[in-house]
């Protein structure tokens, strides 16, 4: 079995926002894998290990992003491929064509991502990526099961959970409870140090990029309102507790 | 130029989503007269059309296949496809929930469009629509726009103040039968686990506990609090992991992110995953026993104190004048 996992490095989670000119600050910024889609890697590796085949990761980004591909091989994807092309940055309908050429170049009977990231939160390209190779998606699965060469797997649906069956070739988008992502060992790690990354541009990917420039634009981006200090309130309990309901009546409003 | 804005209706449990209604009211911002016109997915009904004509809908399309009496990602993108094509409109709205989320990505690859997704806010500025959405967890903001084709979003329930209901309103409703062909997906089974609780995404108020909760039965007295105010409940992740409570229930960067006018937290230290999910509530209060809990640095209002103690008293204040 042929798998390929869409993989984007983002900031980690505690990182604070720094804008500057209006730009977001990546100096001194720790990025991680983004956390969704290490659920689609630790599922295509669980895959393999029990059925074989080999594991492929993609990601588009720049070089900083070849480290997400690092990990990726230290436990145990067999392939990692980089697109490091400016030109082929842009919004989801840019990225996901960019993926969709990148797919074609082999063929995959399973392609596994994060059903969002964190950074941008679009949860776009997983869907428009199927659409381009026109296979069937399945978007926030909490489980994944291969019977009988099917894919049967459990979505959730916004806390109910739907059972759904679909032929390969198909893509799936992880959530939360999918698994619980293994961390790389040392071994794996120095391994991984002499697996090669394949790098791949757009004249490498025959996209001719005037056709796929992004549909949409950003604007402007800026920080929200600081959050003043709240009122800590004071007293003994049951005149706390009379303050804050007269408060949330009367201040804020919002019962 | 006027512009024509197509909404696409989402039902929950057979009922009309109040998200649906909230981006019926952004739609009318945009028409510059033009029409609203709202598509419904399987059998319509008259009392549906004349609510989605009261909330902004000029149209009431309805698009019938027995394959659509249930959600699926192929029978519904083949049918607002072919809507789509049909309407030839300008603007395409939907709600960024579950069913949104899977169908606009899809339909905005397969027209060949942009898509701004997951959108708090919008402002219409002449011919240019201007689409606000946070990105990274909310700590900042992008104003985006679509530079060609139809205009594709997803709004994100409750933050769009839906309209009041205009009883004169009423809608031409054209009912019409779609083509769906292939459908590669089979669904084997739903579980529900949600029926009758209010939605977390769309609800008002939130009660949420964390791991000072201690124990499922630790919940009890949150689902009391929530009772007496008509809010819906989540959990941290702590909890959820410490089996208080079922995940469906999780607020946070893993889990749901709600924008509820009231968010009440109890024993939630507020690590950043959590702060993820629920900092762009309107009113946020923290009760925690521990004065130096990450979680006041987000409150409006906070109670140093043990929720044990302080929970019980609540209910019993909001019970005095009913909410």
């Amino acid at each position: 079995m042929k798998i390929l996992v869409l993989l984007k490095q983002t900031f980690d989670t505690e990182e604070e926002i720094v804008l500057v000119n209006g730009q977001l600050n990546e100096n001194g910024v720790k990025f991680v894998i983004n956390p969704y889609d290490e659920y689609a890697l630790e599922e295509a590796i669980a895959i393999k290990e029990k059925f074989g085949g080999e594991v492929t990761a993609v990601t588009v980004g720049p070089a900083r992003a070849e480290a997400a591909l690092r990990t990726a091989l230290a436990v145990g994807v067999d392939k990692a491929i980089i697109v490091d092309d400016e030109s082929l940055f842009g919004d989801e309908y840019t990225i996901s064509k960019v993926l969709a050429s990148v797919a074609k170049l082999d063929t995959y009977d399973l392609i596994l991502g994060g059903h969002m990231a964190v950074d941008d939160g679009a949860a776009q390209v997983g869907p428009r990526l199927a659409e381009e190779l026109a296979i069937p998606h399945i978007s926030t699965i909490t489980n994944l099961e291969i019977v009988d060469g099917k894919v049967k797997v459990e979505k959730d649906v916004e806390g109910d959970t739907e059972v759904i069956e679909v032929a390969m070739p198909v893509l799936v988008t992880a959530q939360q409870g999918l698994n619980e992502p293994r961390y790389p060992t040392l071994p794996g790690i120095m391994k991984a140090k002499k697996k090669t990354i394949e790098r791949l541009t757009a004249a490498d990917l025959n996209v001719n990029v005037g056709e796929i420039l992004s549909k949409t634009e950003v604007l402007e981006q800026y920080l929200p309102p600081k959050k003043v200090a709240g009122k800590v309130l004071a007293g003994e309990l049951n005149q706390q507790t009379s303050e804050l309901v007269e408060l949330l009546r009367n201040e804020a409003k919002v019962v | 130029m006027s512009k024509n804005v197509l909404v696409v209706v989402e039902r929950r449990d057979g009922i009309l989503r109040n998200v649906s209604f909230e981006v019926l009211t952004a739609a009318q911002q945009m028409t510059n007269g033009g029409e609203v016109i709202a598509v419904v997915f399987g059998q319509g009904n008259q009392d549906e059309a004349q609510q989605l004509a009261q909330h902004g809908a000029d149209k009431v399309y309805i698009a019938t296949n027995e394959e659509l009496n249930a959600y699926s990602t192929d029978a519904f993108s083949q049918a607002l496809t072919e809507v789509v094509q049909t309407v030839k409109p300008d603007v395409i709205l939907v709600g960024h929930t579950a069913m949104g989320r899977d169908l606009a990505p899809r339909v905005a690859a397969r027209l060949g469009l942009g898509l701004i997704s997951d959108c708090t806010g919008v402002e219409v500025n002449g011919e240019e629509i201007v689409f606000i959405r946070p990105v990274y967890a909310g700590k900042l903001f992008q104003k985006k726009k679509v530079k060609e084709g139809i205009i594709f979003a997803s709004i994100r329930p409750n933050n769009i103040v839906k309209g009041e209901p205009n009883a004169q309103r009423t809608a031409n409703v054209i009912e019409t039968q779609v083509t769906i062909t292939d459908i590669r997906t089979i669904i084997k089974d739903v579980v529900k686990k949600t029926t009758g609780k209010l939605d977390l995404t769309e609800a008002k108020i939130i009660v949420s506990g964390g791991r000072g909760v201690k124990s499922a039965e630790g919940f009890n007295q949150l689902y009391e609090l929530a009772e007496v105010l008509g809010a819906a409940v989540g959990a941290s992740r702590a909890a959820c992991d410490a089996g208080y409570c079922d995940y469906a229930m999780q607020v946070g960067q893993t889990g749901k992110v709600v924008t509820p006018d009231l968010y009440i937290a109890c024993g939630i230290s507020g690590a950043v995953q959590h702060l993820a999910g629920m900092s762009n509530s309107k009113i946020i209060v923290a009760i925690n026993k521990d004065p130096e809990a990450p979680i006041f640095r987000v409150a409006d209002y906070s109670i140093v104190g043990d929720l044990f103690e302080v929970v019980p008293l609540l209910i019993e204040e909001f019970k005095k004048v009913p909410v």
